[in-house]
């Protein structure tokens, strides 16, 4: 009778949890590509890949329940398994070889892309032809803002991320000596300059706010929208309120002065910034002739690093990037407007675990071959020897 | 082995080269050149072509077919006839029945006879207001919402809109005569700019010269607005090899020039002697238009006209579909009667077969500069010759005839889908999107991707062999069995390796292009689906966890899951690689599934339900 530990060991080294594990990984990636027709990408990418469990909410939803396993624990679970299962049973030797290769590309390529989802970020640099950029924007999230512009040569930033306003009411700026007060939050929204179609006046006391009504709608989980939020804002300072503000991405921008600060208040998409700006030269826009289908897509761009003193151009194309600093710049949209300047968005992704899928292509791909040739030529000379 | 049975193969091969060969007899034509006017280079979705290349197309997105029955219901015309009578003679094109209607309701709603499956635009003219009534509703219900009315309609209005088109990209729809309305245009021209001018700066001017020009204009602008290719070359193609015009564009833009362009005037004097019927006029006037594209360099334009022609009239894997299917039915024969030459027969032909699909293929490389897969069209083209080559292979190591009919059958079907996917797009050679536009990534990536699907389904085949012969016959032996268990298990590890390097190639080329080596897409999913499946198939074999009997069904389940990624995740209508809703697809997709579903249920059957099975436990 073997003991637990003894229980456990055999279990995560068993060739069974294997099959199971990759039988319920098939299940999961099936089930997560079908949600997304209806849940979208983002969304089904959180919740079954993403994740340790996919849970059910019955009822209202008050409570949850893990109905079967997540991307993230059946990865775990085949990498204990497989690592275990090497330790226990397989001795170097001049036939496993192969598989042993297979297997450490495996392993590389599962913890690269751990890190992968763990470490990189991606958001959109967006820069009209003639002017320049030092920060990108991020694809999903949003800040709310109140930029100190008393300092002529700086900008000093105070962002609170929605996920915040979005679940707090009170809210301490200390760096402004301010505190913000969350009245109201809508995660998507439509401005509307009147009441039509179900839209309630935002009740800000200040600035566009007093007169704009807002429209909520339902989030969307659709690839290529946005969600749009807008909140009512309120700043006290020590016991005074300085008035409430509508905020939201769609809102030009709102100026407050206070104790002969300039203020500016907003709602913005998430801002990554640069240590050196991107300043577009000139944007392509080629089709086939007589159709829509794009042809070539192109930013000519100069990189300009204050630190290094950098100061160079360079072409980004479809498939073939910028990779400096850490960042990768890839051609992603570009409006197609036929008269005035062009405006070039790129993408910017900052990914320290990007050579491991390259690295981990070829070890499996050698191991395979290996493997598999082994056995073909032991066929072969088996077949040649008895025909 | 006496000298007919010797002979046979070589026989069967030397009547279907011959057929093969066929096409290539130059047509009988005691009138018009058609033939010669079909090799004319054209501007379409983006790229040249002959006009005969735009005449099978259009005819396949209109009547599904490349030809076109006529009244006796015997003769067929070709494509580029009809092109022709649709740009020149649109009186008679009307009466062709060329508009294929399947759904009783649309031909009740145009008030069609019901036995007919075709219907010429004069039979639908009378119903065109209903029709436009109908269109303006549907176009605002979303295309995947909508009832196979609905799509039926739309099908027909976006037949009879290219139609249309086609009328208007020559000359005028309602130009009796083009070169005579040429010849008043020119005249017009320069007192009509005069009055134009004149007009313009507050000036006295001809009222009849400018009513004169702005009907000319107007006629042009809506052709250039309303054409479909682009027959007008450039005229100075040395600056600017794409600057081709629609007729109508070109015609508008003398206004500028001051001359007409020298091809419409060819056009024109093509288009008054075939609507006049002079045979001898249009052949010279389309023997003068090529030279004079011959003295303007345009020697790669008039090559790649004549090329692919040559290569549409050749019809090559309309011929290896049938080569295929003779050869599938002799291997199956050889089975029962066991008979090498039956055998020999079905391989020799399984074998020119091949050759004809490689010719093709290779043809269609050269024709667009391109690695052998493109688009979905393509990939079934090359999924089928991967396949092959495989069989075949097979065929040579183990000589009993279940390569020749897993070769034959798989290249079959494969090509039978991609003729029917030919029809759900505007143009197989279509330019590539700027993303796609990396012959590297598609030589690698694709190319080994659609190899991991092609060994997956000569897998699947040889277990539906294992099983069918199993169940139904006495056919599968001990060792017949043992060697279906090895050539599985053998085309597994190839298609293992396959799926694997080429997912992560699709993985690294994602990563190039917008930086995310895996983003969850649907077809990345379908693809790591193939992986996780021949992973699993691997090491339940190595752990004994299933026998043969079950590694076969695990095979045949193989075929669902890469149908599922090759078309399935195109059909979601989310991600990357979506292609929309495709009805008809997804119907067979489900038959397809049901089917293997159903032979995955007969390899269950416990032993003794299987008739090799049973007599071999009779004689032990």
């Amino acid at each position: 009778m073997p003991t637990p530990l003894k229980y456990i060991i055999n279990f995560f080294c068993s060739l069974r949890l294997t099959v199971v594990c990759l039988c319920i990984a098939m299940t999961l990636v099936f089930i997560g590509t079908l949600a997304q027709v209806d849940e979208g990408l983002y969304q089904a990418q959180n919740r079954y890949f993403k994740s340790l469990f996919i849970w059910w909410a019955p009822g209202d939803g008050s409570f949850r329940i893990p109905v079967f396993p997540g991307g993230y624990l059946v990865g775990s679970v085949l990498l204990v398994n497989l690592i275990a299962a090497h330790i226990r049973r397989f001795e170097l030797s001049r036939k496993k070889i192969g598989i042993f290769i297979i297997h450490a590309g495996l392993i590389l390529l599962l913890v690269g892309q751990l890190f992968t989802d763990v470490l990189s970020t991606e958001s959109a640099l967006q820069v009209t032809e003639g002017s320049s950029k030092a920060f990108s924007e991020d694809f999903h999230e949003n800040e709310v803002v109140l930029i100190d512009q008393s300092d002529a040569n700086q900008d000093r930033v105070v962002a609170v991320p929605e996920t915040l306003i979005a679940s707090n009411k009170e809210i301490a700026l200390p760096a402004a000596a301010l505190s913000l007060r969350v009245k109201s939050y809508w995660p998507n929204t439509d401005l509307l300059k009147n009441g039509s179609e179900g839209a309630v006046p935002a009740g800000a006391t200040r600035d566009v706010g007093k007169e704009v009504f807002v429209k909520p709608k339902p989030t969307t989980a659709k690839m290529d929208e946005r969600n749009l939020p807008a909140a009512v804002v309120e700043l006290i300072a020590g016991q005074n309120s300085l008035g409430s503000w509508l905020v939201s991405p769609l809102l030009r921008k709102q100026t407050l002065t206070h104790q002969n600060k300039e203020y500016e208040i907003g709602f913005r998409f998430r801002r990554h910034y640069l240590p050196f700006s991107l300043a577009l030269i000139d944007a392509r826009f080629d089709e086939y002739k007589g159709t829509d289908i794009p042809k070539n897509y192109s930013s000519r761009v100069r990189v300009q690093n204050p630190a290094s003193g950098e100061d160079r151009e360079v072409l980004i194309r479809m498939n073939e990037p910028l990779r400096y600093a850490g960042l990768t710049f890839f051609q992603f949209q570009m409006s197609t407007n036929k008269v005035g300047p062009l405006q070039s968005t790129l993408q910017v992704v900052r990914n320290p675990s990007w050579l491991t899928p390259y690295i981990s292509c070829v070890m499996v791909g050698v191991g395979l071959l290996v493997q598999f040739l082994s056995h073909l030529f032991a066929f072969i000379k088996r077949r040649t020897t008895s025909a | 082995m006496n000298r007919f049975a010797r002979a046979l193969p070589w026989i069967l091969v030397a009547v279907f080269a011959a057929w093969v060969l066929s096409s290539l007899r130059p047509a009988k034509e005691p009138g018009f050149k058609l033939t010669e006017f079909g090799k004319l280079p054209v501007l379409l979705n983006g790229r040249v072509q002959p006009l005969d290349s735009v005449a099978r197309n259009s005819l396949l997105q209109i009547r599904t077919k490349q030809t076109v029955l006529l009244e006796d219901g015997k003769t067929s015309m070709p494509a580029i006839q009809w092109l022709a009578e649709t740009l020149m003679k649109p009186d008679v094109a009307d009466t062709r029945k060329i508009f294929r209607i399947d759904h009783p309701e649309v031909l009740a709603l145009l008030k069609l006879p019901e036995k007919e499956k075709y219907h010429s635009a004069n039979d639908i003219k009378p119903a065109i207001a209903e029709m436009q009534k109908q269109t303006d509703r549907i176009a605002r219900v979303d295309e995947k919402l909508r009832t196979p009315f609905e799509q039926q309609i739309m099908k027909l209005a976006n037949g009879l809109m290219l139609y249309n088109r086609l009328k208007n990209s020559l000359k005028h729809e309602t130009t009796t005569d083009f070169a005579k309305e040429l010849e008043s245009y020119r005249k017009v021209i320069a007192p009509g700019v005069a009055a134009v001018r004149a007009q313009q700066s507050g000036q006295e001017f001809s009222q009849q010269a400018f009513d004169d020009i702005l009907e000319y204009l107007s006629r042009y602008d809506f052709m250039s607005r309303f054409s479909y290719p682009m027959l007008i070359p450039p005229i100075d193609p040395a600056k600017e090899r794409d600057a081709w015009e629609s007729m109508g564009a070109s015609l508008m833009g003398v206004v500028k020039s001051g001359d007409l362009h020298p091809a419409t005037t060819y056009y024109a004097g093509m288009s008054s002697a075939y609507a006049q019927g002079s045979g001898p006029e249009f052949n010279r006037q389309l023997a003068e238009y090529r030279g004079w594209l011959k003295g303007k360099q345009f020697t790669p334009e008039l090559a790649k006209g004549r090329k692919e022609s040559f290569f549409n009239t050749l019809q090559v894997f309309y011929k290896a579909t049938g080569i295929y299917l003779l050869a599938f039915l002799l291997g199956c024969v050889s089975w029962f009667k066991m008979s090498p030459t039956l055998r020999r027969a079905g391989l020799y032909l399984a074998w020119l077969a091949f050759a004809v699909h490689t010719f093709g293929l290779v043809y269609r490389m050269y024709l667009e500069g391109r690695p052998p897969v493109t688009n979905l069209y393509s990939s079934a083209i090359f999924v089928g010759w991967g396949a092959v080559v495989l069989g075949l292979i097979l065929e040579k190591f183990y000589r009993d005839g279940i390569g020749i009919v897993t070769a034959s059958l798989v290249g079959f079907t494969t090509q039978i889908i991609a003729h029917n996917l030919a029809l759900a797009e505007a143009d197989t050679m279509i330019m590539l999107r700027a993303v796609l536009d990396t012959n590297f990534w598609l030589a690698t990536h694709v190319v080994v991707i659609t190899l991991g699907y092609a060994s997956m389904f000569v897998a699947g085949l040889l277990a539906i062999l294992y099983i069918i012969r199993g169940v139904f016959t006495n056919t599968l032996s001990p060792a017949i069995g043992k060697s279906l268990q090895r050539m599985v298990y053998g085309i597994m590890c190839f298609a293992t390796l396959f799926s694997f390097v080429g997912t992560i190639l699709g993985g690294i080329w994602a990563d190039q292009s917008w930086g995310r080596f895996w983003g969850w897409d649907p077809k990345e999913n379908g693809a790591l689906l193939i992986v996780l499946w021949a992973a699993i198939f691997l090491h339940a074999r190595w752990g004994g966890i299933f026998k043969e009997r079950g590694l076969m069904c695990m095979a045949v389940f193989g075929n669902i899951v890469t149908s599922f990624s090759w078309f399935g995740v195109n059909m979601l209508g989310i991600g990357l690689h979506s292609y929309g809703f495709m009805e008809s697809g997804f119907k067979w997709l489900m038959a397809f599934v049901a089917s293997q579903l159903l032979i995955i249920s007969l390899g269950l059957l416990p032993k003794h339900f299987w008739r090799s099975f049973r007599l071999t436990a009779a004689t032990a």
